[in-house]
């Protein structure tokens, strides 16, 4: 059975901003249905009484003081915008 | 014979003698990535006016340190103001970083001299530098095979001789599997000891800076001066700053070993088994005993890290979508199509491969299942660690279940690639820090010791890697280039 399919591949590609073409869709299918697979040996286990990690250290909230400081300088965050004009960032229409 | 064949605290012995100069060690840096770069192929970006100048401002300075004047390499994810950092991706081909990373201003204080930027697989993804999308790195000890990855450039620019030392970063086993490759140390600290400010992310609970050298002891001086809590990550650790090298004391008498036999099993090839059984008689005969132990949720190491370091990719590089810096594609008809196409054409196939995975496992309907999942067996691979340290001071197995394999040879199969990392995996998962040291050849090609501590005892690590190190003379041998 395959756990993944074309369609799915697609909307996922929508999600994540990727354009693909009809020949990555059918690659992308394969493998991704292989990694999943592969994956779901995970389910051998049983994790219903365990608290997930998704940081090793035992740490809290880390703070500091709210107080202001100078940004990047305008000229420095231009240098590597792609389009830029009038000392701002250009990009394509955003309103149909 | 190169200055580089000599140790750091030798080097400083040198230059403070006057037998050499800082500008004499810059030169033997550029000299030999002339002579043997076209080869290897480790260096993406050279910074050679800079460096001559830092290294004659530092010769004229007057100032000393056990890492002052020397030169270094630095993997291609770790940015530097001014001199182009590409993460080996077309969609940053241009970038030119208007900061420096929290480890290049400490490098800089402690006066080494950055040469160049090294080649990696693209965004840190893959196990043999083969998915950079600028070039293939090639080992040293033989041209034909992988340096290992993602940190390939910088443990083939080491072993190649081109600079005493070099960074990398490790999310599954980055520095460790490349440099058992390249037959040089690196080490993987605990989780939050090296700041990841200017470190471009890949899986931010399990990314680390660390150092690749050709000896124990440089490599416990380079993470000395890379170490520290830092404002501008709030995942690094607060915990008091000591020295590892003054703790190289080659003695291990009393030291209780564990051999998880999850890492001696299945998969891994007679000649590395029979490697690390040696390297444990060393040891043994050293003073130490070990034992064999469980770390039974390890073969479940390799699918839990795919799932969790690819959500976590997935959302990191979001950023790049040809905006604010990078790579932007052109003819776009709107915003969407914008991100779209330039992240179609600026990403390679491994990495969108592995978005595409991480975007599924944290899409709605799937996040329990695969992504919740992932991290509660994070959890029973963590507890394993835990378990074993109650009793054992350190872990030992082999790096990788094989040698380097040959360019070309598993590229096209995820799968496999992604086995080569089993038995580094499970200690980014647990955050505890762990060491490749050389412990032996395979027809010709270095075999990686691992030894592995507990959270924050990297001292320890280096003591046992040390003492084994001053018993073998593996790490003295060089390949011919």
């Amino acid at each position: 059975m395959t756990r993944i399919s074309e369609e799915q591949v697609r909307h996922v590609a929508h999600l994540a901003r990727l354009a693909v073409t009809d020949e990555e869709v059918h690659k992308f299918t394969e493998q991704l249905d292989a990694i999943i697979t592969f994956a779901e040996q995970l389910n051998e286990l049983d994790t219903s009484n365990v608290k997930p990690t998704s940081h090793v250290l035992d740490m809290k909230n880390v703070l500091r003081e709210d107080k202001s400081a100078p940004g990047l300088d305008r000229e420095d965050v231009l240098k590597n915008a792609p389009d830029q004009q009038d000392g701002q960032i250009r990009v394509p229409s955003i309103i149909e | 014979m190169s200055l580089f064949d000599h140790k750091l605290n030798e080097i400083q012995s040198m230059l403070h003698k006057k037998e050499i100069t800082i500008p004499d060690l810059v030169d033997e840096s550029f000299k030999r990535i002339s002579a043997v770069d076209g080869d290897v192929k480790a260096f993406l970006t050279l910074d050679e006016e800079n460096a001559r100048n830092q290294a004659k401002e530092l010769q004229e300075s007057g100032k000393t340190g056990i890492l002052n004047g020397v030169p270094i390499g630095v993997k291609d994810n770790i940015v530097t103001k001014g001199l182009r950092t590409t993460a080996a991706s077309q969609i940053l081909y241009n970038f030119d970083p208007i900061y420096d990373a929290t480890v290049v201003n400490k490098l800089r204080e402690a006066g080494t001299i950055t040469v160049g930027k090294l080649n990696m697989d693209e965004f840190a993804m893959g196990s043999s530098t083969e998915n950079s999308s600028f070039q293939k790195t090639r080992n040293p000890w033989n041209l034909d095979r992988v340096p290992g990855g993602s940190s390939g450039g910088s443990a083939a620019s080491v072993a190649a001789g081109e600079v005493p030392f070099s960074l990398g970063s490790d999310t599954g086993g980055s520095i460790r599997q490349p440099a058992s490759f390249c037959g040089v140390v690196g080490m993987k600290p605990t989780y939050g000891r090296v700041s990841r400010f200017g470190l471009i992310a890949f899986a931010s609970s399990l990314d680390q800076i660390g150092p690749i050298t050709r000896n124990v002891e440089d490599n416990a001086h380079l993470l000395e001066a890379i170490v520290g809590v830092d404002p501008y990550d709030t995942t690094s650790a607060n915990v008091a700053g000591e020295s590892f090298a003054k703790n190289l004391t080659g003695d291990v008498k009393g030291l209780r070993i564990a051999v998880p036999k999850e890492y001696l099993g299945e998969g891994v090839s007679e000649e590395v088994k029979q490697s690390v059984l040696a390297a444990l008689k060393v040891l043994e005969g050293q003073g130490a005993s070990w034992e064999e132990v469980s770390l039974p949720h390890s073969k479940y190491g390799v699918a839990t890290y795919y799932l969790l370091a690819s959500s976590e990719a997935s959302s990191n590089l979001a950023r790049f979508d040809g905006i604010r810096y990078g790579y932007r594609a052109e003819n776009a008809e709107n915003l969407i199509d914008l991100y779209k196409k330039t992240r179609a054409e600026g990403f390679g196939d491994e990495v969108k491969r592995r978005i595409m995975l991480g975007t599924f496992a944290l899409s709605s309907g799937y996040y329990d299942a695969y992504y919740k999942k992932a991290q509660q067996v994070r959890t029973l691979i963590k507890k394993d660690f835990e378990d074993v340290f109650e009793n054992y001071d350190v872990i030992i197995g082999p790096t990788t279940p094989t040698p380097a394999f040959k360019i070309g040879e598993i590229i096209d199969d995820p799968l496999t690639m992604y086995a080569n990392d089993i038995l580094t995996i499970p200690v980014n998962l647990a955050g505890v820090p762990g060491i490749s040291i050389p412990c032996g050849f395979s027809d010709g090609m270095p075999l990686g010791l691992q030894i592995i501590g507990r959270h924050f005892d990297e001292k320890t690590v280096y003591r046992v890697a040390h003492a084994y190190e001053q018993a073998t003379d593996f790490h003295k041998e060089k390949p011919e280039l």
